[in-house]
Protein backbone atom coordinates (compact mmCIF):
# COMPACT_ATOMS: atom_id res chain seq x y z
CA UNK A 1 0.00 0.00 0.00
CA UNK A 2 3.01 2.21 0.79
CA UNK A 3 5.54 2.68 -2.29
CA UNK A 4 9.05 4.18 -1.52
CA UNK A 5 9.93 3.79 -5.14
CA UNK A 6 8.78 5.76 -8.59
CA UNK A 7 7.30 4.01 -11.11
CA UNK A 8 9.47 3.33 -13.59
CA UNK A 9 9.30 2.15 -18.10
CA UNK A 10 11.51 -0.78 -18.06
CA UNK A 11 14.64 0.40 -20.49
CA UNK A 12 13.75 -0.48 -24.12
CA UNK A 13 9.83 -0.72 -23.66
CA UNK A 14 7.77 0.68 -27.05
CA UNK A 15 5.44 3.55 -26.85
CA UNK A 16 2.89 0.83 -26.66
CA UNK A 17 4.24 -1.21 -24.04
CA UNK A 18 4.21 1.63 -22.10
CA UNK A 19 1.22 2.38 -22.83
CA UNK A 20 -0.06 -0.48 -21.04
CA UNK A 21 2.08 -0.23 -18.45
CA UNK A 22 0.68 3.06 -17.84
CA UNK A 23 -2.80 1.81 -17.61
CA UNK A 24 -2.11 -0.95 -15.78
CA UNK A 25 -0.27 1.19 -12.81
CA UNK A 26 -3.16 3.52 -12.97
CA UNK A 27 -5.17 0.65 -12.05
CA UNK A 28 -3.09 -0.29 -9.60
CA UNK A 29 -3.26 2.57 -7.76
CA UNK A 30 -6.78 2.89 -7.73
CA UNK A 31 -7.00 -0.59 -6.25
CA UNK A 32 -4.36 0.73 -3.33
CA UNK A 33 -6.54 3.55 -3.24
CA UNK A 34 -9.70 1.64 -2.68
CA UNK A 35 -7.69 -0.89 -0.16
CA UNK A 36 -6.58 2.51 1.88
CA UNK A 37 -9.97 3.79 2.46
CA UNK A 38 -11.52 0.75 2.97
CA UNK A 39 -8.50 0.04 5.79
CA UNK A 40 -9.31 2.85 7.22
CA UNK A 41 -12.65 2.66 7.75
CA UNK A 42 -12.49 -0.63 9.02
CA UNK A 43 -10.70 0.61 11.68
CA UNK A 44 -12.61 3.12 13.16
CA UNK A 45 -13.36 0.90 16.31
CA UNK A 46 -9.70 1.49 17.11
CA UNK A 47 -10.20 4.97 18.14
CA UNK A 48 -12.15 3.95 21.00
CA UNK A 49 -8.59 3.77 22.36
CA UNK A 50 -7.85 6.83 24.66
CA UNK A 51 -4.42 7.21 22.72
CA UNK A 52 -6.26 7.37 19.50
CA UNK A 53 -8.47 10.14 20.60
CA UNK A 54 -6.44 13.08 20.71
CA UNK A 55 -5.19 12.88 17.35
CA UNK A 56 -9.13 12.55 16.09
CA UNK A 57 -9.83 15.48 18.37
CA UNK A 58 -7.48 17.34 16.56
CA UNK A 59 -8.19 16.31 13.10
CA UNK A 60 -11.42 17.55 13.81
CA UNK A 61 -10.66 20.94 14.96
CA UNK A 62 -8.80 20.62 11.85
CA UNK A 63 -11.31 19.93 9.21
CA UNK A 64 -14.27 21.29 10.75
CA UNK A 65 -13.43 24.61 13.17
CA UNK A 66 -10.60 25.66 10.57
CA UNK A 67 -12.68 25.62 7.85
CA UNK A 68 -15.30 27.56 9.20
CA UNK A 69 -14.70 30.81 8.03
CA UNK A 70 -14.06 30.17 4.40
CA UNK A 71 -17.34 27.69 4.41
CA UNK A 72 -19.49 30.35 6.06
CA UNK A 73 -18.29 33.24 3.28
CA UNK A 74 -18.64 30.92 0.50
CA UNK A 75 -22.15 29.44 2.46
CA UNK A 76 -23.96 32.67 2.25
CA UNK A 77 -22.54 33.94 -1.15
CA UNK A 78 -23.67 31.08 -2.47
CA UNK A 79 -27.46 31.45 -1.27
CA UNK A 80 -27.59 34.85 -2.03
CA UNK A 81 -26.19 34.67 -5.35
CA UNK A 82 -29.12 31.51 -5.82
CA UNK A 83 -31.42 34.24 -4.77
CA UNK A 84 -30.80 36.62 -6.99
CA UNK A 85 -30.60 34.76 -10.27
CA UNK A 86 -33.38 32.70 -9.23
CA UNK A 87 -35.23 36.05 -8.44
CA UNK A 88 -34.59 37.61 -11.70
CA UNK A 89 -36.52 35.10 -13.48
CA UNK A 90 -39.25 34.43 -11.44
CA UNK A 91 -40.07 38.17 -11.29
CA UNK A 92 -40.42 37.89 -14.96
CA UNK A 93 -43.93 35.22 -14.04
CA UNK A 94 -44.40 37.46 -10.55
CA UNK A 95 -43.22 34.29 -8.68
CA UNK A 96 -40.46 35.38 -6.14
CA UNK A 97 -42.15 34.01 -3.30
CA UNK A 98 -40.76 31.07 -4.65
CA UNK A 99 -37.19 31.58 -4.43
CA UNK A 100 -37.31 30.53 -1.01
CA UNK A 101 -38.11 26.85 -2.12
CA UNK A 102 -35.55 27.33 -5.07
CA UNK A 103 -32.94 28.09 -2.49
CA UNK A 104 -33.75 25.41 0.07
CA UNK A 105 -33.87 22.91 -2.28
CA UNK A 106 -30.72 23.27 -4.55
CA UNK A 107 -29.26 24.03 -1.52
CA UNK A 108 -30.08 20.96 0.17
CA UNK A 109 -29.87 18.35 -2.48
CA UNK A 110 -27.08 19.90 -4.31
CA UNK A 111 -24.84 22.94 -3.38
CA UNK A 112 -24.44 22.62 0.18
CA UNK A 113 -22.52 19.02 -0.03
CA UNK A 114 -21.29 20.25 -3.05
CA UNK A 115 -19.75 23.73 -2.04
CA UNK A 116 -18.31 21.29 1.10
CA UNK A 117 -16.45 18.98 -0.67
CA UNK A 118 -14.91 21.33 -2.96
CA UNK A 119 -13.47 23.10 0.15
CA UNK A 120 -12.74 20.55 2.32
CA UNK A 121 -11.00 19.25 -0.77
CA UNK A 122 -8.77 22.28 -1.15
CA UNK A 123 -8.44 23.07 2.18
CA UNK A 124 -8.09 19.97 4.14
CA UNK A 125 -7.22 17.30 1.46
CA UNK A 126 -4.50 19.09 0.36
CA UNK A 127 -3.07 19.02 3.56
CA UNK A 128 -3.49 15.76 4.46
CA UNK A 129 -1.67 15.46 1.09
CA UNK A 130 1.17 17.60 1.97
CA UNK A 131 1.77 16.88 5.51
CA UNK A 132 1.75 12.97 4.53
CA UNK A 133 3.71 13.19 2.14
CA UNK A 134 6.48 15.36 3.56
CA UNK A 135 6.07 12.43 6.40
CA UNK A 136 6.69 9.46 3.63
CA UNK A 137 9.74 11.52 1.67
CA UNK A 138 10.99 12.44 5.71
CA UNK A 139 11.09 8.65 6.13
CA UNK A 140 8.49 9.47 9.12
CA UNK A 141 6.09 7.04 7.30
CA UNK A 142 9.33 4.25 7.39
CA UNK A 143 10.07 5.15 11.18
CA UNK A 144 6.16 4.17 12.24
CA UNK A 145 6.62 0.81 10.39
CA UNK A 146 9.45 0.37 11.69
CA UNK A 147 8.22 0.79 15.25
CA UNK A 148 5.49 -1.50 13.66
CA UNK A 149 2.91 0.70 14.22
CA UNK A 150 0.32 0.83 11.09
CA UNK A 151 0.02 4.26 9.34
CA UNK A 152 -3.15 3.62 8.25
CA UNK A 153 -4.19 3.20 11.63
CA UNK A 154 -2.67 5.66 13.17
CA UNK A 155 -2.98 8.57 10.50
CA UNK A 156 -5.56 7.62 8.05
CA UNK A 157 -8.45 6.21 10.42
CA UNK A 158 -8.22 9.52 12.44
CA UNK A 159 -8.84 12.24 9.47
CA UNK A 160 -11.09 9.79 7.93
CA UNK A 161 -13.59 9.60 10.86
CA UNK A 162 -13.20 13.61 11.28
CA UNK A 163 -14.03 13.72 7.82
CA UNK A 164 -16.89 11.27 7.71
CA UNK A 165 -18.11 13.26 10.63
CA UNK A 166 -17.69 16.82 10.22
CA UNK A 167 -18.81 16.62 6.42
CA UNK A 168 -22.22 16.15 7.11
CA UNK A 169 -22.10 18.88 9.76
CA UNK A 170 -20.55 21.32 7.68
CA UNK A 171 -23.01 20.39 4.88
CA UNK A 172 -25.83 21.05 7.37
CA UNK A 173 -24.03 24.30 8.12
CA UNK A 174 -24.17 25.24 4.50
CA UNK A 175 -27.30 24.51 3.83
CA UNK A 176 -28.66 26.87 6.91
CA UNK A 177 -26.79 29.62 6.10
CA UNK A 178 -27.20 29.36 2.21
CA UNK A 179 -31.20 29.74 3.21
CA UNK A 180 -30.14 32.62 5.48
CA UNK A 181 -28.06 34.02 2.83
CA UNK A 182 -30.76 34.18 0.10
CA UNK A 183 -33.41 35.58 2.70
CA UNK A 184 -31.44 38.51 2.75
CA UNK A 185 -31.51 38.88 -0.88
CA UNK A 186 -34.98 38.43 -1.00
CA UNK A 187 -36.14 41.05 1.64
CA UNK A 188 -33.64 43.49 0.54
CA UNK A 189 -33.73 43.55 -3.19
CA UNK A 190 -36.57 41.33 -4.40
CA UNK A 191 -39.16 43.04 -1.96
CA UNK A 192 -40.04 38.85 -0.59
CA UNK A 193 -41.08 39.57 3.16
CA UNK A 194 -38.93 37.33 5.52
CA UNK A 195 -41.44 35.26 6.96
CA UNK A 196 -43.21 34.33 3.80
CA UNK A 197 -39.40 33.60 2.37
CA UNK A 198 -38.74 31.37 5.13
CA UNK A 199 -42.36 29.62 5.44
CA UNK A 200 -41.80 28.60 1.96
CA UNK A 201 -38.61 27.56 2.55
CA UNK A 202 -39.57 24.78 4.99
CA UNK A 203 -42.40 24.06 2.99
CA UNK A 204 -40.33 22.36 0.28
CA UNK A 205 -37.73 21.29 2.66
CA UNK A 206 -38.19 17.81 2.63
CA UNK A 207 -36.59 15.18 4.54
CA UNK A 208 -35.57 13.10 1.35
CA UNK A 209 -33.58 16.21 -0.08
CA UNK A 210 -31.74 16.72 3.63
CA UNK A 211 -31.09 12.63 3.74
CA UNK A 212 -29.63 13.04 0.12
CA UNK A 213 -27.42 15.78 0.47
CA UNK A 214 -26.04 14.36 3.91
CA UNK A 215 -25.47 10.98 2.35
CA UNK A 216 -23.73 12.84 -0.85
CA UNK A 217 -21.25 15.12 2.13
CA UNK A 218 -20.00 11.78 4.03
CA UNK A 219 -19.38 10.06 0.55
CA UNK A 220 -17.18 12.90 -0.55
CA UNK A 221 -15.96 13.13 3.22
CA UNK A 222 -14.61 9.32 2.40
CA UNK A 223 -13.53 10.16 -1.14
CA UNK A 224 -11.42 13.10 -0.17
CA UNK A 225 -9.66 11.50 2.77
CA UNK A 226 -9.24 8.54 0.90
CA UNK A 227 -7.40 10.34 -2.39
CA UNK A 228 -5.65 12.89 -0.11
CA UNK A 229 -3.71 10.24 2.47
CA UNK A 230 -3.24 7.58 -1.02
CA UNK A 231 -1.72 10.71 -2.49
CA UNK A 232 0.49 11.64 0.05
CA UNK A 233 1.27 8.39 1.51
CA UNK A 234 3.00 7.00 -2.31
CA UNK A 235 4.47 10.10 -3.01
CA UNK A 236 8.31 10.05 -3.64
CA UNK A 237 11.52 12.39 -4.78
CA UNK A 238 11.39 14.48 -2.08
CA UNK A 239 9.33 18.21 -2.24
CA UNK A 240 8.88 18.01 -5.70
CA UNK A 241 7.47 14.10 -5.31
CA UNK A 242 4.86 16.36 -2.23
CA UNK A 243 4.34 19.24 -4.62
CA UNK A 244 2.83 17.03 -7.36
CA UNK A 245 0.90 14.60 -4.66
CA UNK A 246 -0.67 17.60 -3.16
CA UNK A 247 -2.10 18.90 -6.62
CA UNK A 248 -3.08 15.41 -7.94
CA UNK A 249 -5.15 14.93 -4.72
CA UNK A 250 -6.47 18.29 -4.97
CA UNK A 251 -7.55 17.52 -8.74
CA UNK A 252 -8.51 14.12 -8.79
CA UNK A 253 -10.87 15.05 -5.25
CA UNK A 254 -12.13 17.89 -7.31
CA UNK A 255 -13.12 15.67 -10.09
CA UNK A 256 -14.56 12.52 -7.95
CA UNK A 257 -17.14 15.58 -6.31
CA UNK A 258 -18.28 16.03 -9.35
CA UNK A 259 -18.77 12.94 -10.65
CA UNK A 260 -20.22 11.09 -7.79
CA UNK A 261 -22.40 13.94 -7.11
CA UNK A 262 -23.76 13.48 -10.02
CA UNK A 263 -24.31 9.25 -10.19
CA UNK A 264 -25.37 9.67 -6.40
CA UNK A 265 -28.64 12.80 -7.52
CA UNK A 266 -29.42 9.88 -11.03
CA UNK A 267 -29.49 7.14 -7.90
CA UNK A 268 -31.94 8.34 -5.53
CA UNK A 269 -34.10 9.99 -8.30
CA UNK B 1 23.03 -12.87 11.93
CA UNK B 2 21.91 -10.14 9.02
CA UNK B 3 23.34 -12.01 5.47
CA UNK B 4 22.98 -10.31 1.87
CA UNK B 5 22.29 -13.32 -0.78
CA UNK B 6 23.35 -11.60 -4.15
CA UNK B 7 21.26 -8.56 -3.34
CA UNK B 8 20.65 -6.41 -6.62
CA UNK B 9 18.36 -3.40 -6.19
CA UNK B 10 17.25 -0.94 -9.05
CA UNK B 11 16.35 2.66 -8.74
CA UNK B 12 15.96 5.29 -10.92
CA UNK B 13 17.18 3.47 -13.67
CA UNK B 14 20.86 1.85 -12.39
CA UNK B 15 21.84 -1.12 -10.02
CA UNK B 16 22.22 0.98 -6.99
CA UNK B 17 23.13 -2.57 -5.44
CA UNK B 18 24.54 -4.91 -7.69
CA UNK B 19 25.15 -8.62 -6.50
CA UNK B 20 25.97 -7.61 -2.88
CA UNK B 21 26.88 -10.08 -0.45
CA UNK B 22 27.41 -9.92 2.60
CA UNK B 23 27.22 -11.04 6.68
CA UNK B 24 26.96 -9.14 10.10
CA UNK B 25 27.51 -11.36 12.85
CA UNK B 26 25.51 -11.52 16.01
CA UNK B 27 26.96 -8.65 18.58
CA UNK B 28 29.42 -7.25 15.93
CA UNK B 29 29.59 -3.39 14.74
CA UNK B 30 29.53 -3.56 11.24
CA UNK B 31 30.16 0.13 9.69
CA UNK B 32 29.36 0.60 6.22
CA UNK B 33 31.36 3.78 4.65
CA UNK B 34 31.12 5.14 1.41
CA UNK B 35 30.64 8.30 -1.17
CA UNK B 36 27.12 10.38 -0.89
CA UNK B 37 24.31 8.10 -2.98
CA UNK B 38 26.43 5.01 -3.72
CA UNK B 39 23.04 2.98 -1.74
CA UNK B 40 24.30 3.03 2.00
CA UNK B 41 20.59 3.98 2.75
CA UNK B 42 19.34 1.72 0.65
CA UNK B 43 21.36 -1.07 2.01
CA UNK B 44 19.79 -0.42 5.37
CA UNK B 45 16.39 -0.44 4.73
CA UNK B 46 16.46 -3.62 3.10
CA UNK B 47 17.55 -5.21 6.56
CA UNK B 48 13.87 -3.83 7.65
CA UNK B 49 12.26 -4.42 4.15
CA UNK B 50 11.48 -0.58 3.59
CA UNK B 51 12.66 -1.86 0.47
CA UNK B 52 12.97 -4.79 -1.20
CA UNK B 53 15.04 -6.09 -3.31
CA UNK B 54 14.72 -6.65 -7.01
CA UNK B 55 16.69 -9.69 -6.99
CA UNK B 56 18.35 -11.32 -4.25
CA UNK B 57 17.19 -12.31 -0.48
CA UNK B 58 17.81 -10.99 2.96
CA UNK B 59 18.43 -13.58 5.70
CA UNK B 60 18.10 -12.24 9.28
CA UNK B 61 19.09 -15.58 11.01
CA UNK B 62 17.49 -18.37 9.25
CA UNK B 63 14.25 -16.31 8.45
CA UNK B 64 14.03 -14.05 4.99
CA UNK B 65 13.77 -10.43 5.74
CA UNK B 66 12.75 -9.39 1.58
CA UNK B 67 9.56 -12.26 1.83
CA UNK B 68 8.08 -11.79 5.18
CA UNK B 69 4.77 -10.22 5.74
CA UNK B 70 2.00 -9.65 8.41
CA UNK B 71 2.73 -10.75 11.31
CA UNK B 72 6.44 -12.21 10.72
CA UNK B 73 7.53 -9.11 9.49
CA UNK B 74 6.18 -6.99 12.46
CA UNK B 75 7.94 -9.60 14.79
CA UNK B 76 11.06 -9.24 12.80
CA UNK B 77 10.90 -5.54 12.51
CA UNK B 78 10.69 -5.26 16.56
CA UNK B 79 14.16 -6.56 16.72
CA UNK B 80 15.34 -3.93 14.81
CA UNK B 81 15.64 -0.20 16.12
CA UNK B 82 16.74 2.69 12.95
CA UNK B 83 18.07 5.60 13.67
CA UNK B 84 17.33 7.59 10.49
CA UNK B 85 19.26 10.06 7.93
CA UNK B 86 17.30 12.72 9.38
CA UNK B 87 16.29 11.86 12.10
CA UNK B 88 12.41 11.54 11.28
CA UNK B 89 10.59 12.78 14.30
CA UNK B 90 6.91 13.01 14.49
CA UNK B 91 6.16 16.74 14.21
CA UNK B 92 3.32 17.20 16.41
CA UNK B 93 4.97 14.99 18.93
CA UNK B 94 7.25 16.57 21.37
CA UNK B 95 10.52 14.89 21.51
CA UNK B 96 9.48 13.08 24.84
CA UNK B 97 6.48 11.98 23.79
CA UNK B 98 8.05 10.75 20.47
CA UNK B 99 10.32 8.49 21.92
CA UNK B 100 7.55 7.38 23.69
CA UNK B 101 5.79 6.45 21.13
CA UNK B 102 7.22 2.79 20.89
CA UNK B 103 6.38 1.78 23.84
CA UNK B 104 2.93 3.81 24.20
CA UNK B 105 1.82 1.98 20.95
CA UNK B 106 3.13 -1.24 21.31
CA UNK B 107 3.70 -1.85 24.63
CA UNK B 108 1.26 -2.42 28.20
CA UNK B 109 4.23 -1.05 30.30
CA UNK B 110 2.50 1.16 32.94
CA UNK B 111 3.27 4.87 32.24
CA UNK B 112 5.47 5.69 35.40
CA UNK B 113 7.47 2.65 33.66
CA UNK B 114 7.62 4.42 30.15
CA UNK B 115 8.24 8.06 31.33
CA UNK B 116 11.52 6.39 33.29
CA UNK B 117 12.75 4.74 30.05
CA UNK B 118 11.88 7.77 27.87
CA UNK B 119 14.32 9.46 30.00
CA UNK B 120 16.64 6.86 30.73
CA UNK B 121 17.11 6.76 26.88
CA UNK B 122 17.01 10.80 26.71
CA UNK B 123 19.80 10.79 29.29
CA UNK B 124 22.17 8.87 27.32
CA UNK B 125 21.75 10.98 24.16
CA UNK B 126 21.61 14.23 26.58
CA UNK B 127 18.97 15.77 25.14
CA UNK B 128 17.03 15.72 29.09
CA UNK B 129 16.68 19.52 28.37
CA UNK B 130 14.51 19.47 25.40
CA UNK B 131 12.22 16.82 26.10
CA UNK B 132 9.60 19.06 26.04
CA UNK B 133 10.64 20.74 22.68
CA UNK B 134 8.99 20.05 19.26
CA UNK B 135 10.98 18.77 16.77
CA UNK B 136 10.86 21.86 14.77
CA UNK B 137 12.05 23.91 17.50
CA UNK B 138 15.24 22.18 18.01
CA UNK B 139 18.72 22.18 15.60
CA UNK B 140 19.30 19.38 13.26
CA UNK B 141 21.63 17.36 15.34
CA UNK B 142 19.41 17.78 18.16
CA UNK B 143 16.48 16.09 16.00
CA UNK B 144 19.25 13.28 15.27
CA UNK B 145 20.30 12.40 18.74
CA UNK B 146 16.07 12.43 19.34
CA UNK B 147 15.78 9.63 16.85
CA UNK B 148 18.53 7.81 18.65
CA UNK B 149 16.54 7.70 21.61
CA UNK B 150 13.55 6.72 19.92
CA UNK B 151 15.38 3.91 18.18
CA UNK B 152 16.87 2.69 21.60
CA UNK B 153 14.01 3.17 23.95
CA UNK B 154 12.54 -0.09 22.49
CA UNK B 155 16.34 -2.10 23.76
CA UNK B 156 16.39 -3.83 20.53
CA UNK B 157 18.75 -6.43 19.84
CA UNK B 158 19.65 -4.98 16.40
CA UNK B 159 20.52 -1.27 15.95
CA UNK B 160 20.98 0.39 12.43
CA UNK B 161 22.30 4.04 12.49
CA UNK B 162 22.17 5.86 9.67
CA UNK B 163 25.19 8.46 9.96
CA UNK B 164 24.85 9.07 13.56
CA UNK B 165 27.18 11.81 14.15
CA UNK B 166 27.16 13.37 10.81
CA UNK B 167 25.96 17.23 11.42
CA UNK B 168 26.86 16.85 14.82
CA UNK B 169 30.06 19.06 16.60
CA UNK B 170 33.01 16.44 16.86
CA UNK B 171 31.84 16.73 20.90
CA UNK B 172 29.24 15.42 20.48
CA UNK B 173 29.86 12.96 17.99
CA UNK B 174 32.38 10.53 19.93
CA UNK B 175 29.81 11.21 22.53
CA UNK B 176 27.35 9.23 19.94
CA UNK B 177 30.53 7.20 18.98
CA UNK B 178 30.93 6.02 22.82
CA UNK B 179 27.08 5.72 23.63
CA UNK B 180 27.31 3.29 20.14
CA UNK B 181 30.36 1.21 22.20
CA UNK B 182 28.08 0.84 25.25
CA UNK B 183 25.11 0.02 23.83
CA UNK B 184 27.31 -3.42 21.70
CA UNK B 185 29.31 -4.26 25.08
CA UNK B 186 27.59 -3.91 27.23
CA UNK B 187 24.28 -4.80 26.20
CA UNK B 188 25.29 -7.08 22.80
CA UNK B 189 23.44 -5.01 20.78
CA UNK B 190 24.49 -5.82 16.90
CA UNK B 191 24.86 -2.43 15.71
CA UNK B 192 25.26 -1.46 11.46
CA UNK B 193 26.61 1.88 11.16
CA UNK B 194 26.74 3.85 7.92
CA UNK B 195 29.03 7.20 8.19
CA UNK B 196 30.90 9.23 6.21
CA UNK B 197 32.82 10.09 9.56
CA UNK B 198 36.50 7.83 9.43
CA UNK B 199 37.52 8.53 12.77
CA UNK B 200 34.17 7.33 14.04
CA UNK B 201 34.24 4.09 11.96
CA UNK B 202 37.60 3.12 12.52
CA UNK B 203 37.19 3.70 16.36
CA UNK B 204 34.03 1.91 17.07
CA UNK B 205 34.31 -0.80 14.58
CA UNK B 206 34.69 -4.25 14.48
CA UNK B 207 34.64 -4.85 10.91
CA UNK B 208 34.72 -1.90 8.49
CA UNK B 209 32.87 -2.41 4.80
CA UNK B 210 33.14 0.43 1.39
CA UNK B 211 30.38 0.47 -0.20
CA UNK B 212 31.38 1.35 -4.07
CA UNK B 213 29.70 0.58 -7.40
CA UNK B 214 27.02 -1.43 -5.66
CA UNK B 215 29.26 -3.78 -4.01
CA UNK B 216 31.87 -3.80 -0.93
CA UNK B 217 35.06 -3.54 -2.87
CA UNK B 218 36.64 -3.73 0.84
CA UNK B 219 35.34 -5.55 4.00
CA UNK B 220 38.26 -5.48 7.07
CA UNK B 221 38.86 -4.99 10.36
CA UNK B 222 40.07 -0.93 11.24
CA UNK B 223 43.47 -1.57 11.43
CA UNK B 224 43.51 -3.61 7.94
CA UNK B 225 41.05 -1.37 5.99
CA UNK B 226 43.71 1.49 6.90
CA UNK B 227 46.15 -0.45 5.16
CA UNK B 228 44.08 -1.12 3.02
CA UNK B 229 45.50 -1.11 -1.07
CA UNK B 230 42.25 -0.60 -2.95
CA UNK B 231 42.54 3.01 -4.75
CA UNK B 232 38.52 3.90 -3.49
CA UNK B 233 39.71 3.12 0.42
CA UNK B 234 42.68 5.10 0.16
CA UNK B 235 40.81 7.96 -1.50
CA UNK B 236 38.39 8.49 1.06
CA UNK B 237 41.24 8.20 3.97
CA UNK B 238 43.04 10.52 2.58
CA UNK B 239 40.24 13.20 1.90
CA UNK B 240 39.87 12.51 5.79
CA UNK B 241 44.17 13.45 6.11
CA UNK B 242 44.18 9.63 7.66
CA UNK B 243 46.88 8.37 6.37
CA UNK B 244 47.73 4.60 5.70
CA UNK B 245 48.00 2.57 8.96
CA UNK B 246 48.05 5.45 11.61
CA UNK B 247 44.64 6.38 13.18
CA UNK B 248 43.26 8.22 16.13
CA UNK B 249 41.50 5.31 18.57
CA UNK B 250 39.52 6.30 21.71
CA UNK B 251 42.36 7.26 24.11
CA UNK B 252 45.26 6.98 22.20
CA UNK B 253 47.41 6.63 18.74
CA UNK B 254 48.03 3.00 17.36
N1 LIG C 1 13.11 5.79 -2.87
C1 LIG C 1 13.95 5.96 -3.88
N2 LIG C 1 13.48 6.09 -5.11
C2 LIG C 1 14.33 6.26 -6.16
N3 LIG C 1 15.63 6.30 -6.06
C3 LIG C 1 16.19 6.18 -4.85
C4 LIG C 1 15.37 6.00 -3.69
N4 LIG C 1 16.18 5.92 -2.62
C5 LIG C 1 17.43 6.04 -3.10
N5 LIG C 1 17.45 6.20 -4.43
C6 LIG C 1 18.64 6.33 -5.25
O1 LIG C 1 19.58 5.39 -4.82
C7 LIG C 1 20.87 5.96 -4.72
C8 LIG C 1 21.47 5.69 -3.38
O2 LIG C 1 20.77 6.40 -2.37
P1 LIG C 1 21.14 6.33 -0.84
O3 LIG C 1 20.17 7.21 -0.14
O4 LIG C 1 21.23 4.93 -0.40
O5 LIG C 1 22.59 6.98 -0.82
P2 LIG C 1 23.57 7.06 0.42
O6 LIG C 1 24.71 6.16 0.13
O7 LIG C 1 22.83 6.83 1.68
O8 LIG C 1 24.06 8.55 0.31
P3 LIG C 1 24.21 9.64 1.47
O9 LIG C 1 25.55 9.43 2.05
O10 LIG C 1 24.13 10.93 0.75
O11 LIG C 1 23.11 9.44 2.43
C9 LIG C 1 20.72 7.44 -5.02
O12 LIG C 1 21.32 7.67 -6.27
C10 LIG C 1 19.26 7.69 -5.09
O13 LIG C 1 18.97 8.48 -6.22
MG1 LIG D 1 22.11 7.89 3.19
Amino acid sequence: MITREPFEYPENASRLECLVLAARESMADTGRAVLLGVRAIRMLPDLRRPKARAEFMRQMYICGIESLPVITVVALFTGMILAFQTGIELRRYNQEVYIGSAVMVSMLREMAPFITGLILGACVGSAMAAQLGTMTVNDEIAALEIMSIDPVRFLVTPRMAAMMIMTPILSFYTCMLGTLGGGVIGTTQLNVPWAQYMSNAMEFARAKELFVGLVKALIYGIIITTISCNEGLTATQGAVGVGQATRRAVIISFLLVLIVGYFVTRFFY
Amino acid sequence: MIRFEHIVKRLAGRNVLDDLSFEIRKGEVFVIVGPSGTGKSVTLKHMVQLLRPTSGTVWLGDESVSDADGRDLERLRERFGYLFQGGAMLGWLTVAENVALPLEEKTDLPEDEIAKRVHEALEMVDLEDAADQYPAEISGGMQKRAGLARAIVRRPEIVLYDEPTSGLDPVTARTIDRLIQHLNRDLGVTSVVVTHDMQGALSIGHRVAMLHGGRFVEVATPKAFAASACPEVQQFLEAQYITRGNFFVEGGTK
